[in-house]
């Protein structure tokens, strides 16, 4: 019974017409595809994106240079200098990330003990030059006062679980 | 001279030099074997695998896999490296799981450090490392599809581990190298509402895997293309030093998850699927079987997880809440020396192995009570499936090595570390 079974099936092409039964049914699936650029898929508070230096609400730069995300950073992707200003505040005067070298992998904004460093919900940052992802402070902080209100959202979504 | 003796001489002569012909001819033929480069840029060398190959006609004589070209010294590195620095180097090992990874640096620390992870931390654990098995499980299976000329399972596995990819990004922010397991328990809590949506998923799950076996496990092409191919005995799996579904499919009934569980799992119920043909087909099979698992214990952990602290209190390991940085003076210290030194791990050796989804992933390591690991050895899973492919794949096909090679599970990463 078995054999008969077996060869019926095999000269029916059974297995070949399941299969192709279930392309069918997939063919009037909605679409699981979107269309990028113009569709984006949700991200999630905790996305780790491209770096960005933020300010406190008057303006002032939140970096103190205590250089934790310097120490912290596995791919030493990241070179600080300070000085202290005439006010006695302590201020970075170069804060350089290698993009190249970054593996982002988020210890810098885990690090980072006032907030500063973080790294945003923007992952589309690709350039034509390898120089253009050096980096410097001021790229940073033009990342922070560009993306600052969503990363402020993102932040306090985020904050029950930090 | 008659016309007759030039006739016959003539005839001497071009007999003569058929033979020679003949003889030139059949030589051309025997030596007809041709070495081939399989690789390195070959799609279907899964990475940058390197198969020099000595064939003879289509029939592969010898086959000698040469490795290295992915070398980046991640060993090394990690001498270099404080503990938790060195994590996020793991992901970047066996590339396509990157959190079982992560899971044997995270076990082999803490068990030099003798802390013990809270409960929920755990159970996260065992439910990432099994989404992991799933995604390393669904590429696999469907490449190795890809290589023999399906297409079609592979675009929709590909959709569901987007959906898997989601999940990792939401917990850890990223979507494939997560350093999401800490020493000590987890970076973070599930955010609110994923146990609904890893639960919703995990329901619909074995549904997909259902149609991927409906256009592969019993495809007459499929079948004639994996029976049979690549035979491993149970004595040669056991001598050339595989596991994983690979020590499975040959009829070993070993899975680390249940001879030494880890973590929670010997709290979930699951079975260890075995075959006893050891060919490409049940390599396939033995992976499917084990994503239906996967999806169980998956279910178990979300039935199971109580909330609850999801990492060590003790701040020496792990680092403080952030609230309690910004205002305690003690717990900012000890912030900033975790930040900037690390954790000292007192002096010992451990070598601590996961059942990664390819098989046993081990990390041998040397600590001398400092904040750097003073050697870390990795035994990687391919490397030892690897050894075996030029004996797995002598007499066989040259279209047959991409099956073997796809059956196999092999990862670069992690071969070339």
């Amino acid at each position: 019974m078995g054999f008969i079974d077996r060869t019926a099936r095999s000269f029916l092409l059974s297995e070949l017409l399941t299969g192709l039964g279930i392309t069918l049914r997939y063919f009037f699936k909605p679409k699981a595809t979107i269309n990028y650029p113009y569709e984006k898929s949700p991200l999630s508070p905790r996305f780790r994106g491209e770096h960005a230096l933020r300010r406190y609400a008057n303006g002032e730069e939140r970096c103190i240079a205590c250089k934790l995300c310097e120490a912290t950073c596995p791919a030493e992707a990241i070179t600080i200098e300070s000085e202290s200003r005439n006010d006695g505040s302590r201020r970075t005067t170069r804060y350089d990330i290698d993009m190249t070298k970054c593996i982002y992998c988020g210890l810098c904004q885990e690090a980072c003990p006032v907030d500063a460093i973080v790294q945003g919900p923007n992952y589309e940052f690709a350039t034509e030059t390898r120089e253009e992802l050096m980096y410097n402070k001021q790229k940073l902080l033009s990342n922070g006062d560009q993306w600052e209100s969503a990363l402020a959202l993102r932040l306090e979504q985020d904050a029950p679980y930090r | 001279m008659s016309s007759e003796v030039l006739k016959k001489e003539l005839a001497t002569k071009t007999e003569e030099l058929n033979a020679q012909v003949k003889q030139n001819i059949s030589q051309v033929l025997s030596g007809d074997s041709h070495t081939l480069n399989f690789g390195p840029q070959h799609p279907s060398a899964h990475g940058v695998l390197r198969v020099v190959m000595e064939l003879e006609g289509e029939v592969i004589k010898r086959a000698t896999p040469h490795i290295g070209l992915l070398h980046r010294g991640t060993e090394k590195l990690l001498e270099h490296k404080a503990y938790h620095k060195g994590l996020p180097y793991f992901d970047r090992l066996d590339y396509a799981s990157p959190m079982s990874e992560e899971h044997a640096y995270v076990l082999a620390t803490e068990k030099l450090l003798r802390v013990d992870v809270p409960d929920r931390a755990k159970w996260i654990r065992v439910l990432f490392a099994e989404i992991t098995r799933i995604l390393n499980h669904l590429l696999n299976v469907t490449a190795m599809g890809l290589d023999c000329g399906a297409m079609t399972p592979a675009l929709w596995a590909y959709e569901e581990r987007e959906r898997l990819m989601e999940f990792y990004e939401g917990v850890s922010g990223a979507r494939f190298h997560a350093n999401y397991f800490r020493h000590g328990g987890v970076a973070k809590d599930l955010p609110a509402g994923m146990e609904d949506k890893i639960g919703k998923w995990v329901q619909h799950f074995p549904k997909i895997v259902d149609d991927i076996e409906g256009l592969l496990t019993n495809n007459r092409i499929w079948k004639q293309r994996t029976v049979g191919i690549g035979v491993c005995t149970t004595e040669e799996a056991l001598s050339w030093g595989f596991s994983g579904p690979c020590l499975r499919a040959s009829g070993v009934p070993w899975d680390l998850r249940r001879s030494q569980p880890y973590d929670n799992y010997n709290k979930v119920e699951f079975q260890v699927p075995v075959a006893r043909q050891g060919d490409s087909y049940d390599r396939y099979l033995i992976r499917i079987i084990e994503m239906r698992e996967s999806a169980k214990i998956i279910e178990q952990c979300l039935n199971k997880m109580q909330p609850g602290a999801i990492k060590v209190e003790n701040e020496k390991i792990s680092p403080p809440k952030r609230k309690d940085m910004k205002h305690s003076m003690e717990a900012l210290i000890n912030h900033f020396k975790l930040y900037s030194g690390g954790f000292h791990v007192p002096a010992g050796t451990t070598y601590t192995a996961v059942e990664s989804p390819k098989g046993e992933f081990g990390v041998y390591l040397v600590a001398d009570g400092g904040t750097k690991p003073y050697r870390c050895k990795i035994r990687p899973t391919g490397f030892s499936h690897l050894q075996a492919l030029g004996e797995l794949s002598h007499r066989h096909m040259l279209a047959d090595m991409v099956a073997i090679i796809g059956s196999m599970d092999l990862v670069f990463g992690e071969v070339d570390r």
